[in-house]
C-alpha cells in the first residue's frame, strides 16, 4: 500500500494511546499507579462526543473530555490520596465506573455523526511533496500530541517543579520531610494523566472511528499501560512506544481490509499479543526507571 | 543573654498515650557546639522536629536571636538560618547529587551554578563530592557528605545533626569533627544528637540530657566524665552481660569464598566471604551500614540462595538449600528489619510465630496450623522475653520496636538453634531491653549455640563478641580475638584494610 | 479539621460494617442518579433489590435466577480472593472464564453424540484445565521474566475473546446451525446438559461446586498452611521469603487456583445456562467476580453474599429496565460505584479518624 497513507494512518492511529499513556507517565513518575486509563478514556470518549455533537465544535469536546477525564482520574485521587485506598483495586474501580458511566451517557448518541475535525493546512510544510501529505496535513490534535510529548520531557528534565514530582515518586518519606506537599503533587499528577486520557478518549470517538459506539476503547487504555513500562518511564519512550504500537494496528487493519489467509481473529487478537511479547522483553530485560515510591500508600503520620 | 541563639522554654508535645516532651527548656549558644543526649525514645526526635518546624508543639516557646521563632514548616525554619542533616537522610537514590542538593534549597540556582557552589563547599570543607553522581551509588558517609552541604550551602546560623556518626568509620568521623570545629569557628551553632558519650566529650561544649522527654539536666561534657553522664541519660542501672568463658567446640557453620552479586540496582555484592564460627563462640561483625550486611544475613538464612559448596553447616553443603530446610537442620536467623522482614506488620503475634517456628516447634501437621499450640509458643515467648503487649492476638506493629524486638529474637532463640545469625539485633531497642537480648545471645552461647552477631554498634560488638571481623563493600576482614583489637585497628578493619600488613602487590 | 490515625491493628468491627455502609451509600448516590434520568427513584431502587425476590408476578421467575448468577460469580471470585490477599493481581478471568468454557466445550464435541456418564465430567476436567492454561501465561511471564501480571491476563482477555469468536464461526461452529455462528446447543445432549439438579430452583453442578469452593477456601486460608503462606506473601513479602515461602510457587497457586475455577465456571455455564459456544458468550462475570470478591472482603462468606448481592443488582437491573426502561448500563455503573464506595469507606478499617482542632500558631 501506499506508504504516504500508511505513514500518515499510523500517526492517526497511535495519537489516542500516546496521549494516554504520556498522562500515565506523568502520574507514574509522580509514584501514583492509576489503572484506570481504559476507564478516564472510555468517559473522555463519550464525553468529548457528547459535547461535540451539541456544540458543533471538536474542540470543545476535547476540551470537555479533558476536564471529565480530570474530574474522574480526582475521584480515583480522592480514594487513593485521602482515604489512603488500594491504588490497584481503585483503579480497577475506576475502569468499571468509567465503563459503565460511559454507556449510560452514550446511550442516546448511538449513530450520530460528530463534526469533523479539520485538517490543519500548513503553509510551506504542507505543500512539501511527500513529506507534506505524509506529516504535515494532520488535525490540529495529532500535533497537540506531539507537542505534549515535548512538554513533558522539559518540564521533568528542567524546571523545579518536574524535579519536586520526580523526587516525591521517587520517595514520598523524604519529600515530606523536605516539606513538600505530597498530595498535591500527586493529586495535580493524577488530574493531568485523567485530561491527557480524557482526550486520547475524545480522539478515538472524534477522528479515528468517528462516532460512538459502547467499549470503543477495547483495551487501548491498558495498552497505554503497557506502553509506559515499554518507555522506562521516558517521554520520547512513550513516544516510539505508541507509534510503533499504533503501526502495528494500521498494518494488521490493512492486512484484515485486504482479505489475506491469515484468520480474521489472528490478525485482531495481534495488537495484544505484541503488547504481551513487547512487555516481556522488557521486563526480561529488566525494567529500569520505575519510580521507586511506585503505588506505595503515602501518610504522613507524624 | 546577648550570645545566646536559640532558647527554648517549656516545649511540650504530647502523642496519645505518650509525653514525647514535657516542659523542655535550655539555651544553645552562639558558636556553640551543643549536644542534645538521651536514649531511644527520651524524645530528641520529636523535640528536634519541633526545632525544624516538622511538629507543631504543644506548648512552649522559643526564641531565635531574641525574636520569636514558631516555624510552621521546614522551610520556615531554613529561612530562619536553621537546618538539618537527619540521621536516615532524606535523599533520593535515583536522583544525582546536584538534584538532591536543590531539593533541600528554597531558591536553588541554576543547576550548572549550583554544581560548581557543591565543588566549592565540599573543597573549603574537605567533603570531596561530585556533583553528578547519582546519589544510590554513594556509600553512607558520602550520602551523608551530601546532606551537610546541601545545609551549608544556605549558610545556616543553626545546623542540627542527628546521629551523624552512626553511619561513618572512625577515620570518617574524625574528618567530619573537623568539619564541624570548622564551622563553629566561622559562626555557625551546632545541635549535636547522639547517645555516644566519648564523641561529646570530644566534640561537644555544651550538653543537654533528656530522659522520658524531660530535660534532667544540662552539663559541660568535657568536665564530667562518660560514666557521669550516662547516668544522667538512663537514670538507672541496668544487666551488663557476664563475660563468659569456657572453650569452644567444633565448627558449626563455616562460608567458603561465599559470592553474590548484588540484589538491586542500589545493593552491595558479596565478595569471598569466608568465615568460621565454633559451638559456643559469638563471632561478631561490624562495619558501617550498607556495606552487605543485609545481604550477608539472607545469604546465610537461605533467602538467597549461594553457590554451590559456599556454605557449610554441621559439615554438610547448605547452599542451595531454602530457609526451610536451613532452619530445620538448626540454622537460625533474624533479620534486623522488624517490620516486613523478621515479621509481618498486620498480622498477630501467634501467627508471627507460625512465620519461623512452624517446623520446628511442631506446629504446622499435614499442612495444618494448630493455632491452639501456636499461641502456646508465642504466649511462652512473650513471658520468656518479657514482651509488654496485651496478648499474642495483637498486630506487630501495636507493639513498640524494643518489644517487637525482644519476640523476633526469642522465637529463634526458644527454638533452639545450633547457629544464630542476628542483624542489629539491639538497634533501636532502649538500653534495659537491648541489655537483655545481648544476655540471652550469651547465654544462647553458653548452650553451646554458635552465634554470629552483625551490629553497627561497636561497643555492643566488644561487649559480646569473641572474634571480630568487619564488612567493608562486600568484603569480610580476616576475623580477629577481640582482646587483640583496639579502635584504631577496627577501624582499619571497618575502612577496608583487611590485612594490617603491608598489601602483598602481584 | 479531621486527621486520619492508624490504628494499631485493623478493625473487626469496621470490616463487617463497610459493605454495608458501601451497599447504602451506592443506593442513595444510585437513587439520586436514577432521579437525574427522570426514573422514580424509590420504585427503581425497590425493583432492584427487593422485586426480584418478592415481586408476586416476576419473582417465580428471578429467583431460581439468583443462584443462576451467583453460582459463576461466587465460583471466580473464591479464585480472585486468593491471589488478591498475596498481592496477585489477576484481572483477566473473563479470558480464563472464555477459555474453561471453549476448552470444555471442544473436548465434548470431539465425542458427539456420546451418552456416556463420564463425558460431563471429562468437561468438567477439560474445562478447568483450559482456565488453568489460560492462568499459566501471566503466571509463567511473572516468575521466569518479572513480567506485570495484570496487563498480560488483561491483555489475554482480547486474545480469549479471538479465540471465542473463532471458535463460534468456524471450528466448533455446529454442523447442523445452517451456516450460523455458534456451536451445537447442549441443551438438546442430555448426557452433558448442566440442568437444574431441584427443579425451579436454579441450583445446578456449578453452584454446587461454588458453595464447595467457599467451604474449601475458608479451610485452606484460616487452618492450612497454604492459606497461611498466602496471606503472609500479601501482607509483607520480604517476610514470607524469610519464612521460606517461595514467591514463585505462590504465584503459580493463586493464579492456577483462580484460573481452573473461573474455567470451570465457563464450562458449567456454557453446558448449562448458555447452553452453547457463541459470540457473545463472554458476559462479563469475570470482571464482576472482581467486584465480588472485594464487597466480600476477600473472605470466602462473605464473598458468598457479596455474590448473591451482585446475582441481584443482575436479575434487578434486568427487571427495572423491562418495569421502568432504565438503561442497561445503569447496572454497570451501580456495580461499580458499589466497588468505589467500598474501598472510600474502607479507610475506617484501619484508620481511626480524629477530630483535631486547627492549633494556634
Amino acid at each position: 500500500m501506499d506508504p504516504v497513507l500508511l505513514v500518515a494512518s499510523i500517526m492517526v492511529s497511535a495519537t489516542p494511546i500516546l496521549l494516554a499513556a504520556l498522562g500515565e507517565m506523568v502520574v507514574e513518575k509522580s509514584g501514583v499507579l492509576n489503572l484506570g486509563v481504559e476507564g478516564m478514556m472510555i468517559t473522555g470518549a463519550v464525553m468529548g462526543f457528547a459535547i461535540a455533537v451539541s456544540s458543533g465544535s471538536p474542540l470543545l469536546g476535547f476540551a470537555g473530555a479533558a476536564v471529565s477525564g480530570a474530574v474522574l482520574s480526582l475521584a480515583f485521587g480522592f480514594l487513593t490520596q485521602y482515604l489512603l485506598s488500594n491504588q490497584v483495586a481503585t483503579g480497577l474501580g475506576l475502569t468499571l465506573v468509567g465503563l459503565g458511566l460511559s454507556a449510560l451517557i452514550g446511550s442516546n448518541y448511538e449513530g450520530q455523526r460528530a463534526p469533523a475535525l479539520g485538517k490543519l493546512d500548513i503553509p510551506l510544510l504542507g505543500d512539501l511533496p511527500v513529506l507534506g501529505r505524509m506529516l504535515f496535513s494532520h488535525d490540529i490534535m495529532v500535533y497537540v500530541s506531539l507537542a505534549l510529548v515535548a512538554a513533558v520531557w522539559a518540564f521533568l528534565k528542567f524546571t523545579r517543579a518536574g524535579l519536586i514530582l520526580r523526587a516525591v515518586g521517587e520517595d514520598h518519606a523524604s519529600a515530606h520531610a523536605l516539606g513538600y506537599k505530597v498530595v498535591r503533587v500527586r493529586l495535580a499528577a493524577i488530574a493531568f494523566g485523567g485530561a491527557c486520557a480524557g482526550m486520547g478518549g475524545a480522539y478515538v470517538s472524534l477522528v479515528r472511528v468517528p462516532q460512538w459506539t459502547e467499549g470503543m476503547t477495547a483495551g487501548a487504555g491498558w495498552i497505554a499501560l503497557a506502553i509506559v513500562v515499554f518507555a522506562s518511564w521516558r517521554a520520547l519512550g512513550v513516544l516510539i512506544g505508541a507509534y510503533l504500537f499504533g503501526g502495528v494496528t494500521v498494518i494488521q487493519l490493512n492486512l484484515q481490509a485486504a482479505g489475506t489467509t491469515v484468520p480474521v481473529e489472528l490478525l485482531s487478537m495481534s495488537p495484544y499479543l505484541i503488547t504481551i511479547i513487547v512487555l516481556v522483553i522488557i521486563s526480561a530485560r529488566g525494567a529500569q526507571g520505575a519510580p521507586a515510591s511506585l503505588g506505595r500508600s503515602f501518610h504522613a503520620s507524624s | 543573654m546577648a550570645d545566646t541563639l536559640l532558647s527554648i522554654r517549656g516545649l511540650t508535645k504530647a502523642y496519645p498515650g505518650v509525653v514525647a516532651n514535657d516542659t523542655v527548656s535550655f539555651d544553645i549558644g552562639k558558636n556553640e557546639i551543643h549536644a542534645l543526649l538521651g536514649e531511644n525514645g527520651a524524645g530528641k526526635s520529636t523535640l528536634v522536629k519541633m526545632i525544624f518546624g516538622l511538629v507543631k508543639p504543644d506548648k512552649g516557646e522559643m526564641h531565635l536571636n531574641g525574636e520569636p521563632y514558631q516555624p510552621g514548616k521546614p522551610s520556615d525554619a531554613r529561612r530562619s538560618g536553621v537546618a538539618m542533616v537527619f540521621q536516615h537522610f532524606s535523599l533520593f537514590d535515583a536522583l544525582d547529587v546536584a538534584e538532591n542538593v536543590a531539593l533541600g534549597m528554597e531558591t536553588p540556582p541554576p543547576m550548572r551554578d549550583l554544581a560548581r557552589q557543591i565543588r566549592e563547599v565540599s573543597e573549603t570543607y574537605g567533603l570531596p563530592l561530585d556533583p553528578y553522581r547519582v546519589v544510590g551509588t554513594l556509600s553512607a558517609g558520602e550520602r551523608q557528605r551530601v546532606e551537610i552541604i546541601r545545609c551549608l550551602l544556605q549558610n545556616p546560623r543553626l545546623l542540627i545533626m542527628d546521629e551523624p556518626t552512626s553511619v561513618l568509620t572512625p577515620q570518617e568521623v574524625e574528618i567530619l569533627f573537623r568539619t564541624l570545629n570548622k564551622l563553629k569557628a566561622e559562626g555557625t551553632s551546632i545541635l549535636y544528637i547522639s547517645h555516644k558519650l566519648e564523641e561529646i566529650r570530644t566534640l561537644c561544649d555544651e550538653a543537654t540530657i533528656l530522659r522520658l522527654g524531660k530535660n534532667v539536666g544540662t552539663c559541660t561534657p568535657r568536665e564530667v566524665t562518660a560514666r557521669q553522664m550516662a547516668e544522667m541519660m538512663v537514670g538507672s542501672s541496668f544487666l551488663t552481660p557476664e563475660p563468659k568463658a569456657g572453650a569452644k567446640g567444633e565448627v558449626l557453620l563455616r562460608c567458603e569464598a561465599l559470592s553474590l552479586p548484588a540484589p538491586g540496582a542500589f545493593g552491595t555484592p558479596l565478595r569471598e566471604i569466608s568465615l568460621e564460627v565454633r559451638a559456643g563462640e559469638v563471632l561478631g561483625i561490624g562495619g558501617v551500614a550498607g556495606n552487605g550486611q543485609d545481604e550477608l544475613l539472607m545469604a546465610l538464612s537461605g533467602e538467597r540462595l549461594a553457590p554451590q559448596g559456599a556454605i557449610w553447616f554441621k559439615g554438610r553443603d547448605v547452599s542451595r538449600d531454602g530457609p526451610s530446610l536451613r532452619r530445620e537442620a538448626g540454622l537460625l536467623t533474624g533479620p534486623e528489619e522488624r517490620l516486613g522482614h523478621a515479621a509481618a506488620p498486620n498480622m498477630s503475634l501467634t501467627e508471627n510465630a507460625v512465620l519461623t517456628a512452624g517446623q520446628r516447634k511442631g506446629l504446622v501437621k499435614n499442612g495444618f496450623i494448630n493455632w491452639i499450640a501456636a499461641q502456646d509458643f508465642a504466649d511462652h515467648v512473650i513471658a520468656k522475653f518479657d514482651v509488654r503487649t496485651p496478648g499474642a492476638s495483637v498486630a506487630a506493629r501495636a507493639l513498640s520496636g524494643g518489644n517487637l524486638q525482644k519476640f523476633v529474637v526469642g522465637r529463634e532463640i526458644e527454638q533452639n538453634p545450633d547457629v544464630f545469625v542476628v542483624n542489629q539485633p539491639t538497634w533501636g531497642v532502649d538500653a534495659a531491653a537491648a541489655a537483655a537480648i545481648r544476655q540471652a545471645l550469651l547465654d544462647l552461647a553458653a548452650k553451646g549455640a554458635a552465634i554470629i552477631c552483625i551490629s553497627q554498634d561497636l561497643d555492643e560488638l566488644m561487649e559480646i563478641s569473641d572474634r571480630f571481623g568487619a564488612l567493608n563493600e562486600g568484603r569480610l576482614s580476616a576475623t580477629r580475638p577481640v582482646a587483640d583489637l583496639d579502635v584504631e585497628k577496627i577501624g582499619l578493619m571497618m575502612g577496608g584494610a583487611h590485612d594490617m600488613e603491608v598489601a602483598h602487590d602481584i | 479539621m479531621m486527621r486520619l490515625e492508624k490504628r494499631p491493628q485493623p478493625s473487626g468491627y469496621w470490616t463487617a460494617l463497610t459493605p454495608i455502609l458501601a451497599v447504602v451509600l451506592t443506593m442513595l448516590v444510585g437513587g439520586v442518579m436514577f432521579w437525574a434520568l427522570g426514573k422514580p427513584p424509590v420504585e427503581a431502587i425497590r425493583t432492584i433489590f427487593w422485586d426480584p425476590l418478592f415481586h408476586p408476578q416476576f419473582a417465580a421467575y428471578s429467583r431460581p435466577q439468583l443462584l443462576v448468577k451467583a453460582g459463576p460469580l461466587i465460583l471466580i471470585a473464591i479464585g480472585l480472593s486468593i491471589g488478591f490477599r498475596a498481592g496477585i493481581w489477576n484481572i483477566g478471568a473473563e479470558g480464563q472464564y472464555i477459555m474453561g468454557a471453549v476448552t470444555g466445550a471442544a473436548v465434548g464435541l470431539a465425542f458427539y453424540p456420546s451418552e456416556s456418564v463420564l463425558l460431563f465430567p471429562l468437561m468438567v476436567i477439560a474445562g478447568a484445565l483450559g482456565g488453568w492454561a489460560w492462568a499459566m501465561i501471566p503466571a509463567v511471564l511473572k516468575t521466569r521474566f518479572g513480567t506485570n501480571e495484570i496487563l498480560v491476563s488483561l491483555m489475554l482477555v482480547y486474545v480469549a475473546e479471538n479465540i471465542l469468536a473463532s471458535a463460534s464461526a468456524n471450528w466448533l461452529r455446529s454442523p447442523e446451525g445452517m451456516g450460523f455462528p455458534g456451536s451445537r446447543n447442549f441443551k438438546q445432549w442430555p448426557a452433558v446438559f448442566n440442568d437444574e439438579l431441584i427443579a425451579n430452583t436454579g441450583m445446578h453442578w456449578g453452584v454446587v461446586t461454588a458453595f464447595i469452593a467457599v467451604i474449601a477456601a475458608y479451610v485452606m486460608m484460616a487452618r492450612h498452611i497454604a492459606g497461611f503462606n498466602v496471606r503472609l506473601t500479601g501482607e509483607a513479602p520480604r517476610a514470607a521469603r524469610f519464612s521460606g515461602v517461595s514467591p514463585a510457587r505462590i504465584v503459580f497457586l493463586c493464579l492456577g487456583l483462580s484460573g481452573v475455577l473461573a474455567g470451570m465456571a465457563g464450562l458449567f455455564e456454557v453446558t448449562g445456562p448458555a447452553g452453547q459456544i457463541s459470540i457473545d458468550f463472554g458476559s462479563g462475570y469475570g470482571f464482576t467476580a472482581i467486584i465480588v470478591a472485594f464487597l466480600g472482603r476477600l473472605n470466602p462468606f462473605g464473598i458468598l453474599a457479596a455474590g448473591l448481592l451482585m446475582a441481584l443488582t443482575y436479575i434487578g437491573g434486568e427487571l427495572a429496565q423491562l418495569m421502568l426502561g432504565l438503561p442497561g448500563a445503569s447496572i454497570q455503573l451501580f456495580q461499580g460505584m458499589l466497588l468505589f464506595f467500598l474501598l472510600a469507606t474502607d479507610v475506617f478499617t484501619n484508620y481511626r479518624v480524629r477530630l483535631v482542632r486547627r492549633e494556634v500558631a
